[in-house]
């Protein structure tokens, strides 16, 4: 089983979680830029994190044969404070590297004028990039957020075959689908979503465009819920292809709309330096 | 040892520097004005492919591709170019600008980004960071640098003038690094046996 997790906040998670994933299977991961849980003060904060994104996580990654690239934004939260506008300038530096295949998490936290303006510009960024968007929908007023958050994106000129939106559940998934926008569902140890009922969402709506992550974060969370979600789709009656499908070929199909997507080092056991193993242990 | 004509011979047989195409615009358009450089730099790798160059062993294409963009920067401007385009690199742009270093008009004023480099626990970095660039580095700096390649796994056969440069001081380090490590029961690399056992015959004859 090939497994691409197309949402996880790697940054939090210790190295052993790598060396776990890629023996339950996961050969790929996409990790967005979030909040940290600590709120940042000042732009530079965020240069370091996205510099790590495209630097030291990759590396991290490669370690276990996991191939690592990540998206890029100001995500709804720190939209609202003011120290944190800056990095919206900061942005197309980071919009313009190979690993960087979406504009990401962008979309709503609590629904604010501020968020409605970051959201709207980063959806900007995106076109002029010529990158693919993920858009979160916030935890608080789901229903409507995913809705308003629908309308923003068909208010952009960012065709909605090009934007993924995440944390979907059984009361967003209709809306979602009729909108022409790629599916993600997020499944938690207690919230969001479970194996069994995204089985049943699957059972109900089909395959297509359907994208399952673990969103593994520094809360309660856990890196393998995308392989207990295949066994349950196994064990509720979908075939081995069905579970390629929704775990490897929908992530790959979306972010390849990038044109950035490189995989062809992807399940390779260890980074190599000019041909020779450079890891022969550590110290 | 290799030129930035080979460079340019290398990225020829690949079919990469025709006159209309992506590269030799690039490299036009840095050569009028470094100020080109951000954007086009980081796009060297999706623009001209990332596979190994036969002709030019341990360099791949982008790596390549990266260095003639690098050789194309006006003088003076060259120093501050390398120390933004390092600074603002992922990783893969970081190493293109580590290997190009000895190519680069530049004498030591690029010492800083190797030292960024051996700062780092990225292994690709820090084996960059001690080609021949690395004469530019002090002896307590470069000795510190042999030793971190040594915990980190890095093969000693990257670092450039290896045995030339070894020491009586790098082999007081080197013994008393085995000797931690036989006490734990733990393997000496053999690559670090070897340079101990070379480096303690040059202090001898020193």
């Amino acid at each position: 089983m090939r497994i691409f997790d197309p949402h996880i906040h790697m940054t939090s998670r210790t190295t052993d979680d790598y060396q776990r994933m890629a023996a339950a299977g996961v050969q790929a991961v996409v990790e967005p830029s979030f909040w940290l849980g600590q709120p940042r003060s000042n732009p530079g904060s965020f240069t370091d994190y996205f510099d790590s994104l495209i630097g030291w996580e990759p590396f991290r990654a490669s370690q276990y044969g996991i191939r690592h690239h990540c998206t890029i934004s100001l995500n709804p939260k720190e939209a609202n404070d003011p120290r944190c506008r800056p990095v919206l300038d900061l942005l197309p530096r980071y919009l313009n590297k190979d690993g960087v295949v979406a504009v990401g998490e962008i979309g709503y936290d609590s629904m604010t004028p501020e968020e409605d303006e970051a959201f709207a510009a980063q959806l900007a960024l995106a076109i002029e990039h010529d990158l693919p968007a993920l858009v979160h929908t916030p935890h608080r007023d789901k229903e409507r957020g995913t809705e308003r958050s629908l309308a923003v994106v068909a208010e952009s000129n960012l065709d909605p075959s090009r934007v993924l939106l995440d944390h979907l559940n059984e009361l967003t998934v209709e809306p979602a689908q009729k909108a022409g926008v790629w599916l993600g569902f997020s499944i938690y140890p207690d919230t969001k979503m479970s194996p069994d009922r995204m089985v049943a969402i699957l059972r109900k709506h089909g395959l297509e465009r359907m994208l399952v992550n673990s969103a593994a974060d520094w809360g309660r969370s856990d890196p393998l819920l995308t392989q207990r979600t295949a066994e349950a789709m196994l064990a509720g009656g979908f075939t081995d292809d069905d579970v390629d499908r929704v775990m490897w070929r929908n992530p790959v199909e979306f972010y390849s709309l990038s044109g950035r997507l490189d995989l062809s080092d992807a399940g390779a056991v260890e980074a190599t330096f000019a041909g020779n193993s450079i890891l022969r242990g550590g110290s | 040892m290799t030129t930035l004509n080979d460079f340019r011979d290398a990225l020829h047989g690949q079919g990469l520097l025709a006159d209309e195409g992506w590269l030799a615009g690039a490299i036009a358009a840095v050569a009028a004005d470094s100020a080109a450089l951000p954007r086009l730099f980081p796009a060297a790798g999706r623009r001209c492919g990332r596979q190994d160059l036969p002709q030019l062993p341990g360099w791949s294409v982008d790596e390549a591709a990266r260095a003639m963009l690098l050789a194309a920067v006006p003088a003076g401007q060259l120093a501050v170019a390398l120390d933004i385009t390092y600074h603002d690199g992922d990783a893969a742009e970081k190493l293109a600008v580590l290997k190009t270093l000895p190519w680069l008009p530049i004498g030591d004023a690029a010492l800083p980004l190797v030292w960024d480099a051996l700062r780092t626990n990225d292994t690709r970095l820090v084996a960059a960071a001690l080609g021949p660039y690395a004469t530019h580095l002090d002896d307590a700096a470069w000795r510190q640098a042999v030793l971190k390649c040594v915990f980190m796994g890095v093969p000693l056969s990257n670092v450039y003038g290896l045995t030339e440069r070894a020491d009586g001081e790098l082999a007081a380090m080197l013994d008393s690094f085995a000797r931690e490590r036989r006490a734990a029961g733990r393997p000496v690399p053999a690559d670090a046996l070897t340079l101990l056992d070379q480096s303690r015959g040059a202090a001898k004859e020193a």
